[in-house]
């Protein structure tokens, strides 16, 4: 059982990540971003092209890759996200979506839907000895680091003076303008960063899941799920959530397997009746 | 130093200021009193440049003999505008201090202007803020928050205070601190656009009214004839 919550805690760091980077755009924005899976599904396939036609190993994915589609990601909020962002919400949740199905379909027709093989590192082939029972090296190494990701984000944006701007930003945007902040500067590089996170999670995801189109999709669901029981633009309560429906989907698949594919979604309706706005959400965002 | 030439507002169809024309000069404290629902707070987001989410705007603003219409808020508040909400727009994700030193304090040099506040001259003025530096700045309590947003513009050396409706729901004492502190800001040499209600206070801190009605200013009136005025002022506006 500690070896399942352990699996669980694994999962929920991708989770974790890919709800923070949601969070982060979503709170800054206000633009529920839907293509962050396919970001996520592009980081995984960027990991495996790097290797596959540059000889690129693990370690320089892992910095490059979400490097270059935090600039994509920065170039598309420029392009198109800004110019719909003063229209009606649902300008950007289409243009998210349709972005989401075209990159989905440009990789589908470039290597099918059978996943793509990603090897371990081999720095972290072997297993770990965690006293109560062995564990991969590489699983150990994914939630560390998941870890150490959300605490830097949890620093910079409690600590620095960005951190300020980007909390001021997110509670109420107008002001903040008045203020004399040029929130719009701000954005870009937020942005940028929500949809680097994502990549950096699919990096992380290539060697321990299968690599294939849909691969993003198929996660994004849950992870939305997380959002909103985390309260939707709480950058604390995403990660939060991020780990607990890691932890509970993993039990439920030990305890109630008939259950596990739904018990997340039970957990968000349960969750929304008690508290409307998820549990680490404010009212104030509903007004 | 601040003009608005035939400013008119709308959100979507309905018209919420027709042509309201006035100026501010430095030095002066003014208020616009008006019913509510005259277009007052309208008003003073539209000179902050906070009225394009809602609808259209038409006319001229300008700031120093220079044209601000068609600035970003930010741009205007980094020309000297500091606006205090009609909601006191206290962050609750900030604390007491992140809440005093968000907004960027105005380059000293250049335009000449009132000295910013440092911290230091924020915490001897309001000691308790200091005591709850590092709390939610929505925990203080009301009077406390006015006090924290004030501050918060003075330290930025603003040389126009917008400030909409600051004595709202105040104790009479915190109205009395707020008035001392207009007075002593102003003799700094800020200037004061002041929102209010409590025709009262306003009449005893303000050297001009600009009476508002149904989104026109209906009259002009300085301090004496205000004085002359007060019932009948109060009376019009209902209270």
């Amino acid at each position: 059982m500690l070896q399942q919550a352990f699996n669980g805690l694994v999962g929920g760091s991708f989770y974790a990540l890919l709800a923070l980077g949601l969070a982060v755009i979503f709170g800054m924005l206000g633009v529920v971003n839907l293509a962050h899976g396919a970001f996520y599904m592009l980081g995984a396939f960027g990991a495996f092209i790097a290797l596959d036609a540059f000889g690129l190993n693990f370690w320089v994915s892992l910095a490059l890759v979400p490097l270059l589609l935090g600039v994509a990601g920065a170039v598309l909020e420029r392009l198109f996200v800004r110019r719909l962002a003063p229209l009606d919400p649902l300008y950007n949740f289409l243009f998210t979506f349709g972005l989401a199905l075209i990159l989905q379909d440009l990789v589908r027709r470039e290597y099918g839907v059978n996943s793509q093989p990603y090897p371990r590192p081999r720095e972290l082939a072997g297993t770990v000895d965690l006293g109560l029972f062995t564990y991969p090296a590489y699983q150990v190494f994914v939630l560390a680091v998941s870890a150490v990701m959300c605490a830097v984000v949890w620093v910079v944006l409690t600590r620095t003076r960005v951190g300020v701007i980007v909390r001021a930003a997110t509670e109420r945007p107008e002001l903040t303008r008045a203020l004399g902040i040029d929130v719009g500067r701000w954005v870009t590089p937020v942005f940028g960063f929500g949809v680097a996170l994502a990549a950096f999670a699919g990096v992380l995801a290539a060697p321990m899941r299968a690599v294939n189109p849909l691969m993003g999709a198929d996660l994004i669901i849950t992870v939305f799920a997380v959002v909103v029981i985390g309260g939707l633009g709480s950058v604390f309560g995403s990660v939060a959530a991020g780990f607990a429906i890691g932890l509970v989907s993993a039990l439920g698949n030990l305890y109630v397997p008939a259950l596990s594919q739904i018990l997340v979604f039970i957990l968000m309706a349960a969750v929304l009746l008690w508290r409307p706005a998820g549990l680490f959400g404010r009212e104030e965002a509903f007004r | 130093m601040l003009r608005v030439d035939g400013l008119s507002a709308w959100y979507g169809e309905a018209q919420a200021l027709r042509e309201v024309s006035m100026r501010v000069d430095e030095g002066e404290i003014v208020t616009l009193v008006g019913r509510n629902g005259a277009g007052k707070t309208t008003l003073l987001r539209c000179l902050m440049g906070l009225h394009g989410a809602y609808g259209r705007t038409a006319g001229t603003i300008s700031l120093f003999d220079e044209d601000i219409t068609g600035l970003a808020p930010h741009a205007r508040a980094r020309g000297g505008l500091g606006y205090v909400p009609d909601d006191r727009g206290i962050y609750a994700t900030l604390s007491v201090e992140e809440n005093l030193t968000l907004a960027p304090v105005r380059k000293a040099g250049g335009a000449a202007g009132p000295e910013p506040w440092s911290l230091e001259r924020v915490y001897e003025t309001f000691p308790h803020l200091k005591e709850r530096r590092r709390s939610p700045g929505t925990t203080l309590s009301g009077g406390e928050q006015q006090m924290l947003v004030l501050a918060r513009v003075l330290r930025t050396g603003a040389r126009l205070l917008l400030c909409d409706e600051p004595t709202e729901g105040l104790s009479p004492l915190f109205v009395q601190r707020i008035g001392e502190i207009l007075r002593e800001v102003r003799a700094a040499g800020t200037t004061v656009l002041l929102v209010e209600q409590n025709v009262h206070f306003a009449a005893t801190v303000a050297d001009r009214h600009y009476l508002l009605a149904e989104g026109r200013i209906v009259e002009s009136l300085d301090r004496d004839q205000v004085r002359e005025r007060e019932h009948q002022l109060l009376e019009y506006l209902g209270i």
